[in-house]
Parts: structure tokens; sequence; C-alpha cells
């Protein structure tokens, strides 16, 4: 008989999130990729800051804390201090990881650091009360792009697995969602083998995932995953970006 | 005695360190610091420590910030503009109770300022830099030996009481050579149970982390640390007394400024004048007590900076503004030579009709 169960690197408390939050699912399997592997009695998770700051409180491996945008930093020293042994993980959102803490992301992959990142892209800050973010799409109205992002005035949105695609360094870079039960699985997928990549010392793993944000995006659960899939996902494309081992290389197919 | 080597003050604090058991090492360039990381780019490898030149201050301290947390000891070394940036990170590491050691090799500011020595960097240190109520554990070289010494006493205190030590060093006591001796006992870092090294599926997990969003719980952690912070001022204040018997001309001064001033004392003395130092070691804590005792026979004490005038406040408040306290100064990469310093110790000696 198979028991759906809390995962065992998840503990039993429980969670801060807003009710249709994806952060939730995602959570789960970062748990279920610690159990399967068997790792969760070496690994350090990074939280960062934003919405998923107490993940701290939600994981059972050792935590940290790390200033905001800082995780990718804070987990190559961790990573650094016990290679071999240690399997070390960052948590982060978009402010943290694609805003204030790009530097620090570009160059963790530029070094193919041997960690792995969970990237939450929810184009939106969630934890200040829903301020335009790196990731919100073009006319997307938040209390800081009141009549939608200008992206005359603003920019556009930095998407991170392009971006980081073009450096030689990461190993993996993997674009997924969480809002229909196929792309929860597939996200998994990328997830264990984020992880996995670690323990095989094939180096910088990152797997954006697509989440949502009822509360800040001012919909239903249920339109917020919709939204998802027609306005988020055609912006930022699932897939493999690269996945050095597997020869998916950016750039590298002939003309 | 020991044999001794010949080395610039920026290198012998990358050597103590090793020595020490520092075996993780993160900086970014900047002068008149970058003897420390050349150094270690070229040690690390070989005894199988990590020498990583990051992306920027932020990110090195940081680094720091995660060595540390896994329970090793660990440094970054800066100058002025870069230990600012650094300033976020030095908070977080305070907040945390995480032991690591910073060097701040000073040079003028503000701003990018320019690369010559300074001390202007004197209220950011001893006053913690970043956001919050924190204090570091501030070490103030005056020799090259210093800098060895200092730095395997800042890896010390900073296990001992968990909290950050910073070398509050120059560009003068950086660049210089001088013979060091590095014929230390040093004390092996103490088992860190509270360190993120993995639960081994044997305990519960550890959490590293400033964060406290109910007030109380917060208040209640400042609190705590303010008395681990008293019992440092209590056990590890730390002053040199030069000449002070009977001084009744007390100046002060670290680092550099107080080479030039030793020799502008003895100098006094031969005069006639009955002048003393003190010189802080630690400058935070403040050795108070030592400024205590001077007022015995002190008439009028003398603050020698290389800055505007910041140690001179501690200086003040350490004699309760009793006697008249004046500040003897030059900035920007300038340095009073003995002449300047003696010349303020005369005027002293008039006002006060000795």
């Amino acid at each position: 008989m198979v028991v759906f169960d809390r995962p065992h690197a998840l503990l039993d408390v429980p969670f801060h999130y807003c009710p249709g939050c994806t952060h939730g699912i995602i959570h789960r399997l970062v748990a279920e990729a610690i159990d399967e592997l068997g790792i969760e009695g070496r690994t350090v998770g990074i939280a960062p800051v934003g919405c998923s700051v107490m993940a701290y409180d939600y994981f059972g491996c050792d935590m940290i804390e790390a200033a905001h945008g800082r995780a990718p930093a804070v987990a190559t020293g961790v990573k650094r201090s016990d290679p071999d042994h240690l399997i070390v993980f960052t948590y982060q959102g978009d402010g943290d990881l694609a805003s204030i803490g790009t530097a620090e992301t570009v160059h963790a992959a530029a070094r193919n650091e041997n960690i792995t990142i969970i990237f939450i892209n929810n184009a939106i800050y969630g934890m200040t009360g829903g301020q335009m973010a790196p990731t919100s799409l073009p006319g997307q109205v938040t209390q800081t792009s009141p009549y939608g992002r200008d992206v005359k005035a603003c920019g556009y949105p930095v998407k991170i697995c392009e971006m980081l695609s073009q450096l030689e360094g990461p190993e993996y870079l993997a674009r997924v969602a969480v809002n229909t039960v196929p792309h929860v699985r597939a996200a998994k997928k990328a997830i264990k083998k984020a992880f996995q990549n670690q323990i095989d010392g094939k180096g910088f793993s990152l797997v954006e995932v697509i989440s949502s944000c009822p509360t800040n995006w001012g919909m239903t659960p249920e339109k917020a995953l919709q939204w998802v899939e027609e306005a988020m996902i055609p912006y930022y494309p699932l897939g493999v970006y690269k996945d050095r081992s597997a020869g998916i290389i950016p750039g590298a197919k002939e003309a | 005695m020991a044999e001794k080597v010949l080395m610039k003050g920026n290198e012998a604090i990358a050597e103590a360190a090793i020595l020490a058991g520092c075996r993780h090492y993160f900086g970014y360039p900047i002068t008149p610091q970058t003897e420390i990381a050349a150094y270690m780019a070229k040690r690390m490898p070989k005894i199988g420590g990590t020498f990583l030149q990051a992306e920027s201050e932020i990110a090195a301290i940081n680094m720091v910030y995660g060595v540390s947390s896994a329970g090793k000891r660990v440094m970054t070394s800066s100058s002025s503009p870069g230990i600012s940036l650094k300033g976020e990170g030095i908070s977080y590491l305070a907040g945390a109770d995480l032991p690591a050691l910073v060097v701040n090799c000073q040079r003028g500011g503000p701003g990018l300022g320019g690369i010559q020595p300074s001390q202007s960097d004197y209220f950011q240190a001893t006053r913690g830099g970043g956001h919050g109520d924190y204090h570091m554990i501030v070490l103030a070289p005056d020799s090259v030996q210093e800098m060895a010494q200092l730095t395997i006493k800042g890896f010390e205190l900073a296990d001992e009481y968990r909290m950050t030590s910073m070398i509050l060093a120059d560009g003068t006591i950086g660049q210089m050579m001088e013979p060091v001796s590095f014929d230390f006992e040093i004390k092996e870092a103490p088992e860190k149970p509270w360190a993120t090294t993995g639960t081994g599926m044997k305990r519960p997990h550890n959490i590293i982390n400033s964060l406290y969003l109910k007030p109380e719980k917060l208040e209640e952690t400042n609190i705590a640390r303010y008395e681990k912070y008293a019992v440092v001022e209590e056990k590890e204040a730390l002053a040199e007394e030069y000449m002070m018997d009977g001084a009744e001309i007390v100046l002060a001064a670290f680092g550099i400024a107080a080479r030039v001033t030793k020799n502008a004392v003895k100098a006094a003395r031969a005069e006639g004048i009955k002048a003393g130092l003190i010189r802080p070691v630690t400058l935070w804590p403040f050795p108070k007590a030592y400024f205590e005792k001077a007022l015995g026979t002190a008439k009028e004490m003398i603050s020698i900076e290389l800055s505007m005038g910041q140690m001179i406040e501690d200086v003040r408040l350490a004699t309760q503004c009793r006697i008249p306290v004046s500040l003897t100064k030059r900035v920007g990469g300038m340095i009073p030579s003995v002449e300047e310093v003696l010349c303020a110790i005369r005027k002293a000696a008039e006002r006060i009709g000795d």
C-alpha cells in the first residue's frame, strides 16, 4: 500500500504561506528529492529574504538564513567548507535572486559552484505586499506599477535561465512550473536532477519554478494557475536551457 | 629566541591567519591591503585551503558568513570603501552570533578618498558599522609583529565570544616591513555544536539566523548579546602604557599614530616634560580603566589621530571630561611628524605651567 505522507525532510509545522500559494508544492518537491536521494543528514539549505524567508523552520536539514540576495555567496562558503560531504541548496524568490542578488547569482554560475539553486519566479514581491519584480510581465499591474509595467520607464523582465545559459560555467539550467499535474511531475524530475548533479560533482544547477501569487495578483488560486499557463509560461517558456552532461548547450547548434 | 623573518604587515596577517587554522579566505582587490589576498592565493592551494577572489566585497563577506556557519575559522580583508560594502554582512554576522575575522587596512575617505594611510574608520569600527545594535572586537596593531599577534588573538576572541573581530590597521603598517616572529601558542577552535554541518540524522536541525519577527524575542536576543559584550568589556580591554609614571600630559594614540607619538613622548621627557602615552590595543572594548587610572596625575590629555577627531570622543567619555582633551591630527593620508606631536605636548605643558 502506498501512503501519501509528509516527506521526512519537511518538518511537521504549519506553513505561513497564503492560501493557493504554490510555495508549499515546491517545498514538498525539494523535500521529496532530498528524501529519495538520502541526503538529508548532510544537506544545508539557505533561505532567502522574501516570502520563503522562514523556510528555515520548514526543512528538517540544517538551515541558514541569508541576507537579501546573498544566498549563492553564503552557499559558496558553506560548500567550500566541506565540499566532499555537504550538499548545499538555496531557495530564492525573484526579487532576491534576479534583482538585489543578480551579481551573486551570475558569479556563482560563472564559477560553476557545485550548489543547487531553486529559484521561485512568481513575477511579484509577495512578502512586502505586491511590488513590481524584476520578472513582472510587461503591462503587469502591481503596487509600484499601478498603471501596468511600462517597459519604456522600467525596462523588461529578466529572463534568468536564458541569461545564465550564455555562460560557460553552469551545468544545468531548467525552467519548470507547478500549475498542472504534468508540470509538477516535470518540476520534481528537474529538482531531483539538480541535487543529483551536485552529488555527482557536476556543478551549478538552477531550477526556475514558475509560481503563482493569488494574493498579490488579486486572483483566486484557480485563476492564478490559469494566469501562469496563459501569461507567464508564454513569456517564460518551460524547458531545459542548459544541460552540459546531456549535450544541451545553447549556441552549439550548427547554423 | 625564535627566528624572525622580514615581512610586510599585510603578509604577517596572512601567515598568522594560516597558523591560527584559518583555511578559508575570501576577498576582493583593493589598495592598500592586496598583499593579504596575494599571499593567500599562493599559500591556500598548497595546504588544502580555499582562496577565492569574490565578485564583490558583499559576496566575500557573505562567503565568510557561510564558512562561519559551518563552524570553520574564516576571514576576509579589505580597505575602507570595501569595508563599507561589507557592513551589511558584518551586521548579519553579529545578528547570527557568528565568529569571523575582518581586516580593515584603512585608507583616507570619505568616498573613494585616497590610498594613503588613515584612521578615519574608527567610528565605523568601534560602533559596529552596519545597522542595528552590535559591536565587533576591534584590535589595533602598531607593528608588523602585532599584525601577526593580534590576528591570532582576533580568531581566538571571535570563537570565544561568537563575535566578529576586526583588525583595524592602516596602509602604513600594512605596507611596511619589519622583522616578525611566529612563535605563538595558539588556542584551537572550540567545539561548535551550533554549526550547520549537516544533522547526520542524529540531532534536530541547527539554524543560523538573525530574524526574529516577535519584538519581545528580538529584544531578548539584543539584551543577551549586550550581556556578553559587558563580559568582553570587563575582561578583554587592553592598552599599552608608555612612560606613564607620573604623567601630567597623557597622549592617546593607536596604530601608526602611536609609533610617532612614542618618539614625541620620549623627546618631551628628555626636555623634562612629564608626558606619557596610553596606546589602546583594543579599540572596542575601549580600555577605559587605563584612562581612569591616568587621571591620578594627568592634567591634560591629547588625542593623536589620523582622523578629524574620532577616538577623542572615547577619551572624553573614559575621563568623563574631568580634564581638557585636545586633538592633534593629520588626515587624508598625511601622518603627523614627531615634531608636530612634540609641539602639541610643549603647548600643553605651557598651559598647565609644568
